[in-house]
């Protein structure tokens, strides 16, 4: 079991800065976050993405951001459970929490501060409506394993990097045939992959549909067929192995919504003291909060922290008195 | 009134909201739709990354020419019509005065957990 002073659920910006405030306090933190990167949207949606207002950098990329806030937590030694999902939480008889991701890692903690942002990125799914029937038996949105596309007829769908790279890859000798629809003849994916899966459609080795997607599946146990509209076309019904809607990822609330909190408008309520929720040592902060006047600024998410982690000293050392140090005087004293 | 001009969105529900919408405070439909507290999420916040702010232009005032960014979003997206925008790349100018969009399915998935 992982323990630790205060668990972080959200290893986005406000997430990765709370360990520097907690640092300074003595406390320990640990991060757990679904994606296997740390960074959050910065790092998800718009690393190349300048942004202007984070104080005394005129600009300074999403990416970079995240770069430099790890290297200001460093000293602070913060432990990091990636690429897993909090799913459940429980409260000890010694005042503290366990909390079990989706693959079982269990980690105790004093307090919880849930920096979720936006909540789990989830991939987004195309609306046909029996494709749920066929998750897992034929429809994959995440490739775990492309061992388990060996000899099988795959289609991928989606025009972005995902969907570019898992085809380039499939139809390198993996798969027995690729297809890959896209509803438009532009790709959202690097030029260099672009030009490779060009390349690949004109030696054969993957079949390109554009102008056309996937409105329907179908099949008895498992996937068996897909239907793809092209435009100005019939519909054509193709059997299929395999199909890979790779259409990105979009954060959704996920499992904290089910953990007791008051819930406004998809954000957790808190109270601006110490961005405390109705559940005693679970906090929230960042743009997963809300409170009369919340604005979701990473600016923002950094001060809640700050005040958050002095209400969670109280309840590690109830008995000890703290006074805020500055830097300056006192340098940063790692663990 | 100068630097206020009215839009019309149109809700899920068919409802009609006209809204004053100022055009000096660089400001887009989506932020428009969200400052009066439409229904449209904006995750992204305005970079033409993620589709939920898509509306059907129902008049002639705004071109249904869209940028490059939202062009590649919209070839991802769902329940993509001819007239369909990114409400977050069509800015409130006095030109759009009268614009009358129509709100796109929200694509709602069950949650897995």
């Amino acid at each position: 079991m992982i323990e630790t002073d205060i668990l972080i659920i959200g290893a986005g910006p406000v997430g990765l800065f709370t360990v520097f405030e907690a640092g300074l306090l003595k406390l320990r933190c640990h991060l757990i976050d679904s994606l296997p990167q740390v960074g959050g949207q910065c790092s998800e949606i718009y690393p190349k993405k300048p942004i202007y207002d984070i104080p005394a950098y005129p600009s300074i990329l999403a990416g970079d951001l995240s770069d430099k806030l790890m290297e200001q937590i460093a000293p602070f030694k913060p432990g990091f459970t990636l690429g897993e999902t909090a799913v459940e939480i429980e409260e000890t008889d010694d005042n503290q929490f366990i909390v079990t991701t989706n693959l079982g890692t269990k980690h105790k903690a004093h307090n919880i501060a849930i920096a979720g942002g936006l909540g789990v990125f989830t991939p987004r799914k195309p609306p046909i409506p029996s494709l749920k029937f066929f998750e897992k038996k034929g429809v994959d949105y995440i490739i775990k394993d492309p061992e388990a596309y060996r000899d099988k007829k795959v289609v991928i769908s989606g025009g972005g990097d995902s969907a570019l790279d898992w085809a380039i890859f499939l139809a390198d000798g993996v798969a027995k045939e690729v297809t890959l629809v896209h509803r438009s003849k532009s790709f959202r994916g690097h030029l260099d992959s672009v030009q490779r899966i060009m390349d690949m459609a004109s030696d054969g080795k993957v079949k390109l549909m554009t102008d056309s997607e996937v409105i329907d599946v179908d099949g008895k146990e498992k996937l068996e067929h897909i239907i793809i509209k092209t435009k100005g076309e019939e519909n054509t019904t193709v059997s299929i192995d395999s199909w890979l809607p790779l259409f990105g990822l979009t954060p959704k609330l996920g499992p904290i919504a089910k953990w007791g909190l008051e819930i406004e408008k998809n954000a957790i309520k808190v109270n601006t003291f110490d961005y405390s929720t109705n559940r005693d040592g679970i906090y929230a902060i960042g743009d997963v909060n809300t409170y009369p006047g919340k604005l979701k600024l990473i600016l923002c998410g950094f001060h809640e922290a700050t005040l958050m982690v002095q209400s969670a000293f109280k309840r590690v050392y109830p008995d000890k008195n703290n006074v805020l140090k500055y830097t300056t005087v006192n340098g940063v004293n790692g663990f | 009134m100068d630097n206020i001009i009215t839009v019309t969105i149109i809700d899920r529900e068919g409802v009609e909201h006209q809204l004053e919408a100022p055009t000096d405070m660089n400001m887009n439909v989506m932020e428009l739709c969200k400052s009066y507290d439409l229904p449209v999420k904006g995750t992204c916040g305005g970079m033409a990354m993620c589709a939920s702010c898509q509306v059907y232009i129902e008049n002639d005032k705004v071109t249904l020419d869209r940028n490059d960014d939202e062009q590649l979003m919209l070839d991802e997206a769902w329940h993509v019509e001819d007239n369909s925008r990114l409400g977050c790349q069509i800015q409130l100018t006095n030109e759009i005065d009268g614009l009358i969009a129509r709100l796109a399915p929200e694509v709602e998935d069950e949650d897995d957990w």
